[in-house]
């Protein structure tokens, strides 16, 4: 089961790239949704069957897969925007970086002191590589939207990485950190909202009245 | 009694939901307030016990902080009920709402032994506060929201990270993986070392963003700018003292596995430094004084991290400095409200003459400056000075040097903007305002800076013994 | 025996096939009949029977292109291993070859059509070069994973290695290496959403605007080379998606002439429901390809 997990993983660094690679913002929420629901199904092919197992991936599908991209798109569908325009970077370019962050993802986990049960699989990789690219979208979008999909996305990289230490993260904190992301996304949305009402933009890099003189 | 601690903030909240009368709605603040901080002082007098598991424990780290919070919140509660009577041309349901969950979350990091419920409670501070930074309902505080979210997001985001290397040190050392503190504090020498560095290095960064180290403080003076000013109390204040504490934690685990504590250290002393040079260039020539409270809160956040990284001696200075810290950033954010709700505006070139238009007001200012620098007779004096003191008793001339050149320089960058501010007359063109100062607004500055006076003349012997029980923690290995 | 003459006559005989199923399956889609699926054929023996025009401008690049592409093209499917059938030549490094069989292809099209000094040529010439240059690494890369698959540098071992086993134990590769190779297989030959082969706006064609100036059966030859191509990237296509084989040599040609009819309904479906990407989103796709067949080497080489 561990392997065909593996495999899923590789779905969700192609995910990565789609998200890099498109301008559609409902197609990035969209994916964007589709790896949080990836995501889910994997703590199920990892662990014996139980009712706890099943609260889990219930509740990340929930979360991940439904609620939160029906709230980004919300935002959204108040700022009647459709398109990433004019990111900081061009997405061919940025495509290419995140091609090279995740070549780098998978050199460096291969220097990672993992322990030996490990080594062989992509979990740790595909954390670093959904990592890097959330932060890539972060910081070449200019839309708060687009912001919110790359916190996401960094967000995914992370949870990656805790799959594979899931005796250390009980389920009260696991289902603490999902709340606190819902919440987050939530009042992000609202912010959206605002930003859109008060600038008739969601454009970040107008957001600079705020500096030293 | 313990679980009262966060219960009763978030039945609070949900009162506060409830009440529909927008005057009558601040009201619940003090009401839950003060049980809240006599309930902490009860527990804080006490020997706890854990509970869950040893999830939930009071140990004398938690207290300290628990102190700072509660009493600060009281503060603010009281004063929110003046505050929020001239503020009824908008709606203060969201502000008392998160208020309260705001409470609810701090006193919850203040219990966690688990590593992650500390994560997943400094996180929900950091939600919580977000609407209550876009009380004004502007354009500049929508930006400051956006980049306080954003900023602090992410690096909460990181800490989690961390977090996860550290389990995973746990588990390549073939150890049960595990994130309670006292688990983790006994296995910490065996943990595998490489992991163990790359988790201290994302924890200091991300909950150091939160804290406001610099190079993460950037969305700081924007915040506590654009924040009404309990709002920027409580964010110098509580947030900082939570995000401390989670740092505290981890030196913790850093002591225990004894060959990375040198390494965190330097690593704090670093960034503290960096903090207290960021706040001197900026503080100097700052014309808008909440933003300059937000470099002061810069300069201390650096203060607690070059006093940490110092370590055995500056402790007891550190974890005293933490409260005197929150407790009088409280006193300049709030009397600070007042003379902008006062002036109509928070720049210098409007703010003249505070002493002769808002003599209470402006007193207090003053007197908070004089306290927030580090002079006698206040509080903050011997918490800095013992951090001195220690820094020169362990051969750290250098870092003592600069420390002490740093706080000469914000000292008189501050004074070039604070003395103006309350000196002089003020300017004849000014609009009359409503405001004046009273009970509910000056009432509560007034008595926490009477209880810094207390704290820095003769403190109470309670007190001592409780951060000498921190520091303790903080000294001895496990 | 048996086997190499059925190889060799399919690998003449059926390529034109593949067009006209596809024209067939387009006709389908628009709720046209459409022309029958034998069309090509007849195509191609009218042009045969026609006599040549010449450009007096033209040189003997003119001339050589079609002949040079043909041939090429020819030699590169003689590499190709059709089904479970090995290829009629193989040896290791042939790879190699191949790719740059293709190369000379282009490179004898594209100069040809530059020879004739009409602008709207050059345009097309300037165009193939660019997109093949964004279509190489895919292929590339394709191999090259393929290659260390399979641990040998022969096109005929490499293609037949796919089976059940493979694609249970690295099913992601191989999908991202199929997508990639579908891709690449679309670009190469002009198809839509890349280019469309039924455009009448010289303005926006690639391929065809580059074989206006060619007549007769020199534009037989052409058509018949691309329809080869096709065939050609169909079957590498097909050998790596179809996984069966039977062991028995006939049902394994039955097998394989069915995969090749699907795939060319497959192409038809896709020409159907896609538009032709504008020109400046094509090089998007293609290096969104290249990630896709990169990003499968890293896994396999790691």
């Amino acid at each position: 089961m561990i392997t065909f997990a593996d495999q899923l993983l590789v779905l969700v660094m192609l995910i990565n790239f789609i998200m890099l690679g498109t301008s559609r913002l409902a197609f990035a929420i969209r994916a964007v949704a589709v790896q949080g629901v990836v995501l889910g199904i994997i703590p199920g092919l990892l662990h014996q069957f139980s009712g706890h197992l099943l609260m889990i991936t219930a509740s990340i599908i929930l979360a991940k897969g439904v609620v939160i991209p029906w709230m980004i798109n919300d935002a959204v569908r108040k700022a009647q925007i459709r398109r990433e325009v004019e990111p900081f970077i061009d997405y061919v370019p940025t495509l290419l970086l995140g091609a090279v962050f995740t070549a780098l993802a998978f050199v460096f986990a291969q220097r990672l002191p993992l322990a030996p049960e490990h080594r062989e699989l992509l979990f740790v990789p595909a954390s670093i590589a959904t990592l890097m690219t959330g932060f890539l979208i972060l910081t070449t979008r200019r839309k708060a939207i687009s912001q919110v999909i790359g916190y996401l996305v960094l967000e995914n990289g992370i949870f990656i990485f805790g799959l594979l230490l899931t005796d250390a993260m009980p389920f009260m904190v696991e289902a603490g950190a999902l709340l606190d992301l819902l919440v987050g996304i939530f009042v992000m949305g609202i912010v959206i909202n605002h930003i859109n009402r008060e600038f008739s933009s969601v454009d970040t890099s107008r957001l600079q009245a705020l500096r030293e003189e | 009694m313990i679980h009262l601690l966060v219960l009763l903030p978030l039945g609070g909240a949900l009162l506060a939901w409830l009440v529909p009368d927008n005057r009558l709605r601040p009201l619940v603040l003090p009401t839950i307030a003060i049980p809240h901080l006599l309930l902490s002082l009860y527990l804080i007098a006490r020997q706890t016990e854990a509970v869950h598991g040893g999830w939930i424990y009071l140990d004398p780290l938690g207290k300290i902080t628990l102190l700072a919070i509660s009493s600060l919140f009281a503060v603010c509660a009281v004063y929110a009920v003046g505050y929020l009577a001239y503020r009824q041309d908008r709606s203060n349901r969201v502000l008392c709402l998160g208020l309260l969950v705001c409470l609810a979350a701090m006193s919850l990091v203040t219990l966690c032994q688990h590593l992650g419920l500390l994560w997943v409670a400094v996180e929900a501070t950091t939600v919580s506060m977000a609407p209550l930074i876009y009380f004004n309902r502007n354009a500049r505080s929508i930006e400051a929201t956006w980049k306080y979210l954003m900023i602090c997001s992410v690096g909460i985001a990181l800490a989690l990270l961390g977090l996860l290397f550290l389990a995973y040190a746990t588990h390549v050392a073939h150890q049960e993986a595990t994130l309670l503190l006292p688990d983790l504090l006994k296995a910490a020498p065996g943990l595998h070392r490489s992991w163990l560095h790359a988790a201290f290095i994302f924890l200091l960064v991300g909950y150091g963003s939160k804290m406001g180290l610099a190079p993460l403080h950037t969305w700081k003076p924007d915040a506590y700018g654009e924040a009404p000013g309990l709002v920027g109390a409580l964010l110098a204040g509580g947030l900082v003292s939570c995000a401390f504490l989670a740092i505290l934690r981890v030196y913790q685990v850093c002591l225990a596995s004894v060959v990375e504590l040198a390494f965190f250290q330097n690593a704090l002393i670093v960034l503290g430094l960096l903090s207290m040079a960021v706040a001197a260039v900026f503080m100097a020539r700052q014309h808008d004084f909440k933003r300059m409270l937000a470099y002061s809160s810069v300069e201390h956040v650096g203060i607690l991290a070059v006093g940490l990284g110092i370590g055995k001696g500056a402790l007891f200075g550190v974890l005293f400095h933490l409260i005197n810290n929150g407790l009088t950033k409280g006193v300049l954010f709030l009397s600070s409200g007042n003379i902008h709700r006062s002036y109509g505006g928070k720049t210098t070139e409007v703010v003249q003459g505070a002493l002769t238009r808002l003599p209470w007001s402006g007193g207090l200012f003053l007197a908070g400056f004089i306290a927030i620098t580090g002079s006698p007779p206040f509080a903050p004096f011997v918490s800095e000075f013992s951090i001195i003191s220690a820094t020169f008793a362990t051969g750290n001339y250098l870092v003592g040097g600069l420390f002490l050149l740093f706080l000469a320089i914000i000292f008189i960058g501050m004074a070039l903007t604070v003395l103006p501010m309350v000196m002089g007359v003020p300017r004849s063109d000014l609009a009359t305002s409503d405001y004046r100062d009273g009970l509910l607004t000056v009432g509560p500055p007034l008595a926490t800076m009477l209880l810094m006076l207390w704290f820095g003349v003769w403190p109470p012997e309670m007190l001592l013994q409780l951060l000498r029980d921190g520091a303790a923690l903080l000294e001895v290995r496990p | 025996m048996v086997s190499s003459v059925i190889h060799v006559v399919l690998l003449l005989v059926m390529p034109p096939l593949l067009l006209g199923v596809i024209n067939k399956t387009k006709a389908a889609f628009a709720g046209r009949k459409g022309a029958p699926i034998l069309q090509p054929y007849y195509d191609l023996a009218r042009l045969l029977q026609k006599g040549s025009v010449f450009s007096t401008t033209t040189t003997w690049v003119f001339r050589a292109g079609p002949v040079v592409t043909l041939a090429a093209t020819l030699l590169a499917a003689l590499m190709v291993p059709l089904g479970n059938h090995p290829a009629l030549i193989s040896f290791p490094g042939d790879m190699l070859l191949f790719a740059y069989l293709f190369g000379l292809a282009r490179f004898f099209t594209t100069s040809a059509a530059l020879d004739t000094g009409s602008s709207f040529e050059g345009m097309g010439a300037a165009r193939e070069v660019t997109y093949a240059c964004l279509v190489e690494p895919t292929l590339f890369f394709v191999l090259i994973t393929l290659a260390r698959m399979s641990k040998s540098l022969s096109l005929g071992t490499m293609f037949t290695y796919p089976s059940l086993q493979v694609w249970l134990t690295s099913g992601a590769v191989m999908l991202l290496l199929s997508n990639a190779l579908f891709i690449a297989l679309l670009a190469e030959n002009c198809r839509i959403p890349f280019d469309d082969p039924n455009t009448h706006l010289e303005l926006t064609m690639i391929h065809e605007v580059m074989v206006l100036d060619h007549s007769g059966p020199a534009f037989g030859m052409i058509l018949y080379g691309a329809a080869l191509k096709l065939f050609v990237l169909g079957a590498l296509f097909t050998n790596l998606i179809l996984p069966f084989k039977t062991g028995n040599p006939l049902p394994d040609w039955g097998i394989f002439i069915v995969a090749m009819l699907y795939l060319a309904v497959l192409i038809g479906v896709v020409e159907s429901v896609m538009a032709r990407l504008r020109l400046v989103r094509i090089p998007q796709l293609l290096v969104a390809a290249t990630i896709l067949s990169a990003f499968a080497m890293l896994l396999i080489v790691r």
